[in-house]
């Protein structure tokens, strides 16, 4: 049971077959610290996206010969529900998820203090539970909000987001029909505290001038992920401050001092 | 069996050459290692083609075989990838299924032949949405020295380049072999260039010393006409903005270089 | 000198707190000369340094530190257990017992079982091994009774109150012994199943409302209700600055 390709994606008026606009993210809500038994975790929905993501860590590393001397091995699984698609998909890893493990795992690392807690392991999940194109990106930007929620230290939240080109135009954020019809798709992550770009991939074909044109695009969109990460940590505390301060009447707060 | 980490002393050396802009084995940053070409070295294979970077040395084998094509695409034929990183090439491989690694090397190597569509995939289909060719691009790697990518990348496209089918008629929905060859179908010619960032400077072509110093690798695959058809980011580490564009111009220069070395104009 | 947030304003890893001149307390750290927060939590600050009260971390082992811990494994020389750490313990029979060890004689099990708590003291650590516990002094060794809690370990201060003020009213009214890790562990042992609820309730309340002030006083206000005393209009001890 395959979808039908609709007649065209954009029309006249550059506006996309979802509504958007070309350099228009779809809707992204996302929730922090959502599972009881992880030590941290995030939930996102982007556009028809809903991805969950947890953290395990630092813990004791089986089997020990994985352990490195020197610092936290980072282990991180992407896997996709057998639901998560219009054709069911088994359940078993498939080589895109053993590479998207891999590289999502490279994007989230240089953000991670892992020098810290050395042999042991920080273990991250990211689980699809629906998909509609840019999944990685999604998993990546929940799962370091997951790292954050667990209180690992880190040097920078990791934000995600594609840009591509879709019937000659470049556009944000393609969704799965986008990518598969588009002429190009390039997913990105950024760290925007150290201007570093930790992911980075792209299938399809640009010249110099687009590519160029695309990494900024998706850069952007990076930029604004990152700004609904933030809010999206302070909405956990900050309501429960703000439900405390409430029932106590009390206004003040007071200088504390930990460990 | 000596140990492949080069000591720390040796790797401080080479990043602090890096950083002058020199490279241990006197190459410039953006020099290729010597490469070596030989192909249809595999009567057997419909294709083959081994490839020598420096010491790194890659055998790739392409078959052809009738099979389905894929549901959204009834009229095409099918390519596939795979790779095996042989427990000779490295005393760091080990023998068993693949993994992340060889299966990386696959998916980056099969994303520039698939994406500048390299193979005229529509010229092999039989019948449409029931049978089509299917060609397997089967990568070897015999001795690992460091840029696995760029070396397989080349040997696949070589060994494409000198893929022959046998010639063939359809009569009622059967294949009926003729005599003599004709060449795999082909149209675009992608060519990977992969540079290693080392103290804050791009290097191309790193050899394993180098790998081992990095602190990430950025792959891009550019096709005949200049445009880039692949991406891939790999290792622990981080590129700016600034350095990603440097790259892309980089790699289309080298790829016009690199390309003569395998298809004859 | 320039700090980008105010104090007690929440900030997110990687925001940019201040520049230069000052110290980079906990959960920060300086990149070119640019102070970052590592982790989510509360901005504050001083005349030297800027620092951040993490919301959540996890117990980190420092040497001498008192801790409660839980039994994984029984070894030939001594026992696995965990402390709530990235790292699991060790403690030798030779740190549990007093005299030399016996390895026919001794039963090791029945000194400590699998699963078996115990109040213990970190004696070594450091990043190449996993931390070495004692339970040779005095006030340590397996947990016979009562209830064991778990809590933040960033709240533990706060449970024990400035030189110990909020964990004494707690005891005194409850009536209960309550020992308290390092690690996040509070051991609650009372005379009934009700004390022991009502000391959990204490401390639960402490946990939930750490960063409020005259948190000393409701929660003894809190602990007389539930005894059924009268309420008393008595002005508790300067809290102003808790430890």
């Amino acid at each position: 049971m395959s979808q039908k390709k609709p007649e065209k994606l954009i029309d006249e008026n550059d506006i996309r077959q979802d509504g958007r606009k070309l350099n228009e993210m779809r809707q992204v809500k996302i929730e922090v610290g959502i599972l009881g038994n992880a030590d941290g975790s995030a939930y996102i929905e982007q556009g028809k996206n809903k991805i969950l993501a947890a953290v395990y860590g630092p813990r004791e590393i089986h089997p020990k010969h994985q352990a490195l001397p020197d610092r936290a091995a980072l282990r991180c699984r992407y896997h996709m529900a057998p639901f998560s698609v219009q054709e069911r998909k088994s359940p078993a890893p498939s080589r895109r998820e053993l590479e998207l493990s891999k590289v999502i795992r490279e994007s989230l690392e240089p953000s991670i203090f892992t020098e810290y807690y050395p042999r042991t392991a920080i273990d991250l999940f990211i689980e699809v539970l629906q998909a509609d194109g840019g999944t990685r990106c999604a998993g990546i930007t929940a799962a370091s909000l997951a790292l954050a929620d667990a209180g690992i230290p880190m040097r920078d939240l990791v934000s995600a987001c594609s840009a591509g080109k879709v019937e000659g135009r470049l556009a944000l954020d393609l969704n799965d029909m986008e990518d598969k019809a588009g002429e190009a798709d390039l997913p990105l992550a950024y760290m925007p505290n150290l201007n570093a770009v930790t992911l980075l991939q792209m299938d399809g074909m640009l010249t110099g001038e687009e590519f160029e044109q695309v990494v900024n695009m998706a850069l952007e969109g990076c930029k604004q992920i990152n700004q609904l990460q933030k809010e999206a940590l302070r909405a956990k505390y900050v309501v429960a401050k703000e439900a405390e301060a409430e029932k106590e009447g009390e206004v003040e707060e007071e200088e504390e001092e930990a460990e | 069996m000596s140990s492949i980490m080069a000591a720390k002393v040796r790797q401080k050396r080479i990043a602090q050459l890096i950083a002058r802009g020199k490279r241990l084995d006197g190459r410039e940053p953006t020099d290729y290692r010597e490469i070596q070409i030989e192909s249809g070295l595999i009567e057997r294979a419909e294709g083959s083609a081994r490839v020598r970077l420096g010491k790194t040395e890659v055998l790739v084998g392409t078959k052809i075989e009738v099979g389905e094509p894929f549901l959204d695409t009834p009229n095409e034929g099918v390519l596939t990838v795979n790779a095996e990183l042989v427990p000779l090439a490295s005393p760091t491989f080990e023998p068993g299924p693949p993994d992340e690694n060889s299966i990386e090397l696959a998916r980056v190597v099969d994303r520039g032949i698939r994406e500048s569509k390299a193979i005229v995939l529509e010229d092999l289909c039989v019948e449409p949405g029931k049978k089509v060719f299917v060609v397997f691009i089967d990568v070897y790697v015999l001795n690992h020295d460091g840029n696995l990518i760029d070396t397989s990348a080349l040997a696949a496209l070589a060994a494409l380049v000198n893929t022959k089918m046998f010639n063939y008629e359809v009569k009622e929905g059967e294949i009926k072999i003729k005599p003599g060859y004709k060449p795999l179908p082909m149209r675009n010619y992608p060519i990977a260039v992969t540079f290693a960032k080392i103290n804050d400077k791009l290097i191309v072509d790193p050899w394993l010393e180098e790998e081992q110093v990095m602190d990430a690798r950025l792959t891009m695959a550019v096709e005949k006409d200049g445009k880039i058809c692949a991406i891939q980011k790999g290792g622990y580490g981080y590129f700016t903005a600034q350095q990603i564009f440097e790259a892309s111009k980089i790699a289309q220069q080298k790829t016009v270089e690199l390309r003569k070395l395998v298809v004859k104009e | 000198m320039p700090v980008f947030y105010e104090r007690r304003q929440l900030v997110t890893p990687g925001d940019l707190l201040a520049e230069n001149e000052y110290i980079n307390g906990e959960n920060t750290f300086r990149e070119n000369g640019k102070i970052y927060a590592t982790r989510v939590g509360l901005f504050n600050f001083d005349d030297k340094r800027v620092y951040v009260v993490a919301l959540k971390s996890f117990y980190i082992p420092m040497v001498g530190d008192t801790v409660i811990g839980k039994v994984l494994e029984v070894t030939l020389g001594g026992w696995v257990v965990d402390i709530r750490a990235p790292y699991v313990a060790m403690l030798r029979a030779s740190d549990a017992l007093e005299r030399p060890v016996r390895p026919q004689k001794d039963d090791l099990p029945s000194l400590f079982d699998v699963g078996d708590m115990m109040i213990a003291k970190i004696v070594a650590y450091d990043r190449t091994r996993d931390p070495l516990l004692t339970v040779l002094e005095r006030g340590l060794g397996k947990v016979t009774r009562g209830q064991v809690i778990e809590i933040t370990p960033t709240k533990i201060p706060r449970v024990i109150g400035k030189k110990g003020s909020m964990i004494t009213v707690i005891k005194e009214k409850t009536d209960c012994q309550i020992t308290i890790g390092q690690n996040g562990r509070i051991i609650i042992s009372g005379k009934s199943p009700e004390d022991e609820r009502l000391a959990i309730m204490a401390i639960r309340k402490v946990e939930q409302e750490a960063h409020t002030t005259g948190l000393t006083d409701r929660v003894t206000e809190m602990l007389r209700k539930e005894k059924g005393e009268k309420p008393r209009k008595e002005v508790a001890e300067n809290v102003s600055k808790e430890t």
